[in-house]
């Protein structure tokens, strides 16, 4: 797939809520759309998307083709431990595309 | 040859475009109705109740923030919050949003638990005309809270194709 971009904070305290950007591009086809000949484009979109923080999953999101175009999310966790936050876009067709970001927890 | 004459053409090449390009609008105009049809308020209630069940739906405790008026449909930032100490016993299993004029229903459901430490997501999602948004909470206890708000759009999505 494509290039996701993510912003979670490198360093927090421990118990503190901290806020996940993400977006990924991709130009989530609705499927309701024709082409200028008056074929419907078949329909294309990102429908999960999973976070997960040490192999927990901490956020999940099942999209609709009502997301915009390089779906954005921003959502909240809270900072338990140092580790890897990992992240998860799968489309229509299974396929997947993942990103990773490290936070150090004091 | 000289450079004056062919400065009227350029300027009646520039006005024919123009010209043929508003006809084609006007000519376009009619093919809306032969948009999808969409969700309508009956779509909207069979998908809340997919979610819901039986159970009751109240408002309150969701905080939905879209713009009230937005110039664009294609890219509308809608924030959601809700109220919630997120703690073990006490905290929000998921929030979803629906419409009721796109020609689905759903909108997105996100899934949270007591590790979010604050019930609070923003996105950016897709109307197809001026409509109600709605956000539906599901609490630890399995009570529903409700917020809409009435947005009204300018240019709507899924109109690309008549381009």
């Amino acid at each position: 797939m494509t290039r996701a971009l993510i912003n979670v904070p490198a360093k927090a305290q421990r118990a503190e809520v901290i806020e996940i950007k993400t977006l990924v591009s991709h130009p989530m086809e609705t499927g309701y759309r024709r082409d200028n000949v008056g074929n419907l484009i078949p329909r294309d979109i990102i429908c999960r998307f999973v976070c997960t923080y040490n192999g927990v999953e901490v956020f999940r999101a099942d999209l609709f083709p009502a997301m915009a175009a390089n779906p954005f999310l921003s959502f909240f966790t809270v900072a338990t431990e140092s580790g890897t936050i990992e992240f998860q876009w799968t489309d229509d067709h299974g396929n997947t595309q993942t990103a990773s970001a490290s936070i150090e927890v004091e | 040859m000289n450079d004056n004459p062919q400065q009227p053409a350029a300027t009646r090449r520039k006005f024919l475009t123009a010209v043929g390009g508003f006809a084609g609008f006007i000519a376009a105009g009619p093919t809306v109705t032969l948009r999808p049809a969409a969700a309508t308020l009956a779509a909207m209630a069979a998908a809340i109740r997919e979610v819901v069940g039986e159970a009751p739906v109240r408002e309150g405790k969701v905080m939905l923030d879209v713009p009230p008026l937005v110039e664009n449909g294609n890219a509308v930032s809608l924030i959601v919050s809700v109220e919630s100490p997120m703690t073990g016993s006490e905290h929000v299993k998921s929030i979803h949003i629906f419409n009721e004029k796109n020609p689905q229903a759903n909108v997105a459901a996100f899934y949270l638990g007591p590790r979010a430490g604050r019930a609070r997501v923003s996105c950016r999602i897709r109307l197809a005309d001026s409509q109600k948004v709605v956000a539906i909470a599901r609490l630890s206890d399995d009570s529903f809270w409700f917020d809409s708000v009435n947005v009204m759009v300018t240019l709507a999505a899924c109109l690309e194709e008549l381009r």
